[in-house]
């Protein structure tokens, strides 16, 4: 373990690009680009040169890791999906990205439909689906068109419909729009919206793999992780493992926002250390306007906030890194997670009682209600903040949003619970003194922040 | 009440159409979405009870459906909805400012609708736009890296094509 950690220091980032080297092509969207660009070759090698167990096991020996955010292996998860006779199964792509900092499904749909349509095809045959289905969050609404279209030029390029390639396989892709509702990412929640229902996450087991949509065998998996599966088919899993390090295989998309130079989606490698994607101008550019760093959110808004003095190097002093082993470095105590890849940056300037008590307010809006922990928890955990927040709190609520937000986490049938427990926890855990600082001064807590304070000063490594 | 036309019909059967014999319950939130556009931007009870009866489902299955999501509106909104992003990568980049900015212009709190009926605002959660931040939801697209200026014109350019239409 500790090798492993050592290594990536002194590997050079070498910036490979698989997902999006090809993003500012003019033209890529459209068919006729994408393919004169190499685009839809691994479609051929999958379905003229493979066969579906042996996609599987690329996807297995790749070791990629489900990008929305669980982190789950993704070739792991495709050989649980049941295979009983008679029965069709289905593969559905979860485009409902809506974890507060994270953009970069988006970004990868608008600009290579095609990629994503590539490795729907090449995973839909893996996994035996002849219907196939994208659940696109509903305020996505331009991007249904520029999907359709792409299916649409697909299917009259032969990629997609009837007897592709001559090979016997048909295949249909359906864009399917959401309606507004962050519960709909989790995956049986989606599948229950796709059956046209309220979003109620189901108990689990029965899994999706057994049954899902329709009862049917069902694979849900993020837009980034079927994007990848173009790649991990063209070059191999195992020379797609041997980017990255450790269990952090292949390339991950960043979306970078709050105060920096540079927000936007980044490809990188997860031997990138937390520094220099945040400092560097090839990718955030550092702070704004000169000013300093005082927390940041490293994987989308229900991951544990860091400081600054947490977030660049782990509590052993190590530098930290942009991959799923050392984010967690140091657990919930000192440590965050990759999360979404939604990299949240917050300036000296920003207030950690009033970005917590937004991101509690979208909990409790998200909430879907079947769970009292997590139903009546949220509206407490957002009231507590908001008198906080607003002057009127007592030091005696730091203690109780601590109590609530534990018995939250764990107490609920899907994640949500937990996502919205954990962002809270951080808070105080990290900037319980910033509380405190607004519950004692609550009229100057109104006219100015809290500031930088020590959050930024070098931590202490015991030798 | 209204009914579906032709082209909306055709529509209504591509949507449908997606999914196995016997599931085409599965059509209704994009169905719901079809029937808010077409019917006045809000789905009215009437108009619940008719997607019911195109989908051959109870109006209940509707109901509960068109309470859950966010993106329906169960009342009448005004020609132009200002949906504006509030959560935390909004917030620090300023999203309180536009939101009191906009709704001081047109003399309306989150929520109302000018009395004119031509804008309504609405606060929401994180639309994934994180990046281009403060931004507003308008229609089917998305106005981002709002600034009072940006704010002045888009109203100025509604105003104008209300005028032009009348």
């Amino acid at each position: 373990m500790s090798a492993e950690k050592m290594l990536p220091q002194i590997i050079k980032n070498m910036g490979v690009k698989l997902l999006l080297d090809k993003a500012h092509v003019p033209g890529i969207r459209f068919f006729e680009t994408y393919r004169k660009e190499g685009g839809y070759q691994a479609v051929e090698k999958a379905l003229k040169q493979m066969d579906p167990a042996s996609i599987v096991e690329e996807v297995k020996k790749s070791g990629v890791r489900g990008r929305g955010g669980a982190g789950f292996p993704a070739g792991m998860k495709w050989s649980f999906i049941a295979k009983p006779e008679g029965v069709p199964r289905h593969l559905v792509c979860n485009a409902d990205e809506s974890e507060p900092g994270t953009f970069k499904d988006r970004y990868l749909m608008e600009f290579l439909p095609h990629l994503l349509i590539e490795g729907l095809i090449i995973s839909s045959f893996a996994l035996g689906s002849n219907d196939t289905y994208i659940y696109i969050r509903g305020e996505y609404a331009w991007i249904v068109d520029i999907l359709e279209q792409a299916i649409d030029e697909a299917k009259a390029a032969g990629f997609l419909g009837k007897n592709i390639l001559g090979t016997g396989f048909d295949c249909n892709i359906y864009v399917q729009r959401g309606a507004g509702a962050y519960i709909c990412g989790e995956e049986t929640a989606l599948i229950e919206s796709l059956e046209g229902k309220r979003g109620n996450p189901r108990i689990k087991p029965p899994f999706p793999a057994i049954e899902g949509l329709w009862k049917r065998p069902t694979v849900v998996n993020n837009v980034e992780t079927l994007a990848a599966v173009v790649p991990i088919i063209n070059m191999g899993g195992d020379e797609y493992a041997k980017i990255g390090v450790g269990r952090s295989t292949g390339t991950k998309l960043i979306s970078a926002c709050g105060n920096i130079n540079k927000p936007g989606v980044y490809e990188i490698e997860m031997t990138l250390s937390v520094e220099e994607f945040l400092y560097s101008d090839e990718y955030c550019g550092g702070i704004a306007n000169g000013k300093r760093l005082k927390a940041c959110i490293p994987g989308g808004s229900s991951v544990p906030i860091l400081p600054a003095n947490l977030l660049l190097k782990t509590a052993k002093g190590e530098t930290r890194l942009m991959n799923y082993e050392s984010l967690s470095d140091g657990g919930f105590a000192t440590g965050s997670m990759m999360g979404s890849g939604g990299f949240i940056v917050l300036d000296e300037d920003q207030c950690i009682v009033k970005n917590t008590y937004t991101l509690a307010r979208f909990y409790r809006h998200e909430s879907c209600g079947q769970c009292s922990p997590c139903r009546e928890g949220t509206g407490w955990m957002e009231k507590i903040l908001k008198n906080i927040d607003t002057g009127k709190g007592k030091m005696s609520d730091i203690d109780l949003l601590w109590d609530i937000q534990r018995k939250i986490e764990g107490n609920t049938i899907c994640p949500l619970g937990d996502a919205a427990a954990w962002p809270v926890a951080a808070a105080i855990r990290h900037f319980r003194d910033e509380f405190e600082w607004h519950v004692n001064h609550p009229e100057e807590a109104q006219k100015r922040n809290y500031g930088l304070a020590h959050y930024a000063d070098p931590i202490h490594v015991p030798a | 009440m209204s009914k579906f036309n032709d082209e909306q019909l055709k529509e209504f059967s591509r949507l449908v159409a997606r999914y196995p014999e016997g599931k085409q319950k599965s059509a209704l939130l994009p169905v719901l979405h079809l029937a808010q556009d077409s019917f006045g931007g809000w789905l009215s009870a009437e108009t619940m009870d008719y997607v019911a009866e195109m989908l051959q489902i109870s109006p209940i299955e509707v109901y509960e459906v068109a309470t859950f999501y966010s993106m329906y509106n169960l009342k009448p909104i005004g020609k132009h909805l200002f949906e504006v992003c509030q959560t935390g990568p909004c917030m620090i980049n300023g999203s309180d400012d536009i939101i009191e900015y906009i709704g001081t212009k047109l003399g309306i709190k989150p929520g109302e609708t000018t009395t004119d009926g031509m804008f309504t605002l609405k606060t929401v959660e994180c639309l994934g736009a994180c990046g281009y931040a403060p931004m507003m939801q308008m229609g089917k697209h998305y106005q981002e890296h709002l600034t009072k200026e940006k704010i002045d014109a888009i109203i100025d350019e509604c105003r104008k094509n209300a005028a032009a239409n009348n």
